[in-house]
């Protein structure tokens, strides 16, 4: 059953294009993927030479995001159901996970899939479907 | 200059996370909840976001260096290996459990969520652990590979 009051696809597709833009700037400009965990991973590899600058200033960017927006707008309402050990849990499978699977919702599912990289096109599958069976476990069979 | 393109590049990806919504793990959840209450929202998100990102790598992949000089790093094609497909289903999992992937996380790290902060940090720390058994791995072939 569809959430029709949850359903915004105008929005969605808005921060789609700006994250495609994204995309497309550090592509073009600085020859490198936008891939999340790839940039945060890379910084603690043991020779990260001469790009810890550019890993640094998009993560600076990133986390200066809703800084930026709430000068123009108030930032959308946020829910964080998960607690403690939840989000401990969660944050070590997706910390070792990205790294091991070689890349996130970003390097994999918007990078990847847009340079048709097969790897990428089933790690994207891999990751929704065991996404969508965490949820539907954690929600409706153990009844959150 | 490229230091200022990549900060660009990484304010404009965390004001599409805001504004499409990937940036609420409620939503994210929602998302991934095809069998209870579905919100197919942030299907348009990676549709958007493709249909920009598309052209710009096919560009990419014509060029030896970006427009203002730097390598065209771009991963070598190569193909779906166990270690990549297990890797991914844990990440699947984490991202169920909690409703965040490492873009949207370091997000609400800067707006200040107490519950970003304990996420980022177990993230940090799984892929600290990642570099530690990459590390053994090297070490162990290494062993394996020198005569004896």
């Amino acid at each position: 059953m569809i959430d029709w009051t949850s359903f915004a696809p105008g929005s969605a597709f808005a921060g789609g294009l700006l994250i495609g833009l994204a995309t497309a700037v550090l592509v073009l400009c600085n020859g490198r993927i936008a891939g999340i965990s790839g940039i945060i991973g890379g910084l603690m590899e043991r020779s990260p030479g001469d790009d810890v600058n550019w890993r640094g200033a998009f993560l600076v960017g990133l986390v200066a995001a809703p800084f930026a927006y709430s000068i123009l707008r108030t930032l959308p309402a946020v829910r964080i159901d998960a607690v403690g050990p939840e989000l401990v849990v969660a944050g070590l499978l997706v910390g070792f996970g990205t790294r091991l699977g070689g890349g996130c919702t970003s390097g994999h599912g918007v990078c990847g899939i847009s340079r048709l990289a097969t790897r990428s096109i089933f790690a994207t599958l891999t990751f929704m479907t065991t996404g969508a069976l965490t949820v539907f476990f954690i929600h409706h069979v153990f009844g959150g | 200059m490229r230091m200022f393109t990549a900060l660009l590049s990484g304010l404009l990806f965390g004001l599409g996370l805001i504004i499409s919504g990937m940036a609420n793990p409620a939503k994210v959840i929602g998302f991934l909840d095809v069998a209870g209450h579905w919100d197919p929202s942030l299907a348009f998100v990676m549709s958007g976001a493709i249909l920009v990102a598309l052209p710009a790598f096919v560009m990419a992949r014509r060029r030896a260096r970006s427009l203002l000089g730097a390598t065209m790093d771009l991963p070598p094609p190569g193909r779906y290996e166990h270690r990549a497909a297990l890797g991914s289903a844990l990440f699947g999992a984490g991202w169920g459990i909690a409703g965040f992937c490492p873009g949207p996380a370091f997000v609400s790290l800067g707006s200040g969520q107490a519950r970003a902060v304990l996420f980022v940090i177990a993230m940090i720390g799984g892929m600290a652990f990642y570099e530690a058994f990459q590390r053994l791995r090297v070490r162990r072939t290494d062993m394996a590979s020198t005569p004896a």
